[in-house]
């Protein structure tokens, strides 16, 4: 672990704990290769890396949904308000509080938002009128989500994301888990989606695991940040560290200048790599 | 004469098809919430039916008691049946899942024969026999009741789909097993629930044709009825189920009506909603309310 990440560590408990997890698809498929990390209560974490690193699958790992697909964690331990939670069934979890908006935004495309949202609210017993308030916190944070009463799967890929995010905290969860909430979405969208996102932490205390490709906007809303590649991090640092990282500049940030000189030949050829 | 013949038919055709509908639903329910093509449909009528005959015919429990019983046992025989038979078969490929309710059809059927016979049972009369006059027709209150109870068992199945949280969790099980867990919804509750309210419905429907008809193993026919409307309807609407079992009571009873008209076959009534089911097939693969893809643009 990085020294930035014990210095947070030691100020305040992480909600969530990942040690040194190991995880394996199908009996056979070694997919984390020892992967830690650390979520302090209340921040924003991003998880940031290449296509097919292992991000996704870490927050499978958390959510419990690794076992919908066959996966498996074999070694190492997640603690989740200082209780073991690998392996678990993700009912669950999200019981615990863990609630995973999954990349693709996976919102029910024949149901209405409206329903979507009490879907979020599945696992709550306290009752139909607290629910009822949530529902029109969360039209608060996304009017637009009020006017459209068809079918979800008619909305556009934005108001699907927020949707998405609509439904998490309709559980009212102490720990949200997003992935990619920026896929396929416009820089303005973006934008608005991220500002939210922000906001809600701010204004609810929940605490996010934001795993992210687009790392420049990522690392404007966390406080922290790690770098995963095949599997295993490779780097952690709190938001400045990570932004000022020359590393992380050239490959995440992306220097213009070099990308369009084509001058350092092999650093071009990794940074497409992790694209 | 054969103006009033007619319209006496259709109406008997509406009432049946409501019935037929019901079941059409129940089978609906199984499909779409645990993909399993149910079989045994008609063969939860059978059960349901013999098993509140046995209680206030045998056991001679009032019916107010029976009937409520038999909605116990039946909630217990679908959630056991599920958890038994039908959880381990989770993952295996359709083929089998298909082999075992059939067998699980002819089981029941063989069963309820050992254990009551095989001549038709009537029910006791809950309900006065003596047709009552509706606008000219005669309906008898057993059918008028069945009408009620299917109306009933409908705005039911729309009020639980559209606003109870079990419900909501079962369209989005439907949807997406996957998506359905990363809300916290328990997959193996939802399976266990769609078997149960099927089964209580259909033993139902099940009671209702019982005190018409009798009970007795012709009741699982309802199960085959049940597969021209559910594919009319589209495999996976509930409300083509409903449409579905509409069509098939209609046409059975207007193919009786061609019949004892004009042809003078015979039966014409059981094989015809098939042949209507091959042309709605042809015209429309997915049935009238199959599923399409919601498509973005
Ligand atoms: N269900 C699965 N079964 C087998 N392998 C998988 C499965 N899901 C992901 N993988 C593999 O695990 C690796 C990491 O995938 P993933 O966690 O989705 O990466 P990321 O989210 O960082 O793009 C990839 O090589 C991928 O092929
Ligand atoms: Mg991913």
């Amino acid at each position: 672990m990085g020294e930035a990440a014990l210095k947070l560590a030691a100020a305040d408990e992480p909600i969530l704990s990942v040690n040194n997890i190991e995880v394996v698809y199908n009996d056979v498929i070694l997919v984390l290769r020892g992967v830690s990390l650390d979520v302090p209560q209340g921040k924003v974490v991003t998880l940031l890396g290449p296509n097919g690193a292992g991000k996704s699958t870490t927050l499978k790992a958390i959510s419990g949904l690794l076992g919908t697909e066959d996966g498996e964690v074999t070694r190492g331990s997640i603690t989740f308000m200082g209780e073991e939670i690998a392996n678990r069934s993700p009912e669950e979890i999200v019981r615990r509080g863990i609630f995973q908006v999954m990349e693709g935004r996976r919102i029910v495309e024949d149901m209405t938002c409206l329903e979507n949202l009490r879907l979020g609210a599945f696992t709550r017993r306290d009752g139909a009128a607290a629910i009822r308030r949530d529902i029109d916190m969360v039209y608060n944070y996304f009017p637009r989500l009020k006017e459209r009463t068809g079918l979800a799967g008619y909305l556009s890929g934005g108001e699907q994301q927020m949707l998405a995010i609509g439904r998490a905290l309709m559980a009212r969860p102490k720990l949200i888990l997003l992935d990619e909430p920026s896929m396929g979405l416009s820089p303005l969208l973006v934008k608005e989606v991220f500002g939210i996102i922000e906001q809600v932490c701010r204004d609810l205390g929940v605490t996010i695991l934001l795993v992210e490709q687009n790392a420049r906007m990522a690392l404007k809303v966390a406080d922290f940040g790690y770098i995963m590649e095949s599997g295993k991090i490779v780097l952690d640092g709190a938001k400045d560290d990570l932004v000022n990282n020359e590393d992380v500049k050239e490959f995440y940030l992306g220097g213009d200048k070099e990308r369009k000189s084509f001058k350092n030949l092999k650093s071009y050829k990794r940074r497409k790599r992790w694209l | 004469m054969s103006g009033s013949l007619f319209l006496q038919l259709l109406v008997n055709g509406l009432i049946v098809g409501m019935l037929y509908g019901v079941v059409a639903m129940c089978f609906v329910l199984i499909y779409k919430s645990t993909q399993v093509v149910n079989f045994a449909q008609g063969e939860f009528l059978l059960i349901g039916a013999w098993t509140c005959w046995w209680l206030v015919v045998d056991a001679g429990l009032p019916f107010w008691f029976g009937f409520p019983l038999t909605f116990l046992f039946m909630l217990a025989f679908g959630v056991a049946l599920q958890m038994v038979v039908l959880r381990p078969l989770i993952g295996e490929p359709i083929i089998s899942v298909i082999m075992v309710t059939i067998g699980l059809s002819i089981f029941f059927q063989a069963i309820t024969k050992w254990i009551f016979g095989a001549d038709v049972e009537p029910f006791p009369e809950i309900f006065p026999v003596k047709s009552v006059d509706i606008f000219g027709l005669q309906v008898q209150p057993a059918y008028l009741m069945s009408l009620v109870v299917s109306i009933a068992i409908m705005i039911g199945f729309a009020w639980f789909f559209k606003y109870s949280r079990m419900g909501l969790a079962m369209r989005a099980t439907a949807f997406n097993q996957q998506v359905a867990q990363s809300l916290g919804i328990s997959v193996k509750a939802v399976f266990a629930t769609a078997w149960a309210i099927s089964a209580m419905v259909s033993a139902l429907a099940g009671v209702v044709v019982g005190m018409v008809n009798g009970v007795s193993g012709a009741l699982s026919f309802f199960g085959i009825k049940v597969f021209p409307a559910v594919i009319v309807g589209g495999l996976d609407s509930i409300v083509g189920a409903i449409v579905g079992g509409l069509i098939i009571g209609v046409l059975e009873n207007m193919a009786e009506y061609v019949d004892g008209q004009w042809l003078q076959i015979g039966n014409l009534y059981t094989v015809a909603p098939f042949y209507v089911l091959i042309v709605i097939l042809m015209v429309k693969p997915y049935g009238l309310f199959g599923t399409k893809k919601i498509e973005r643009v």
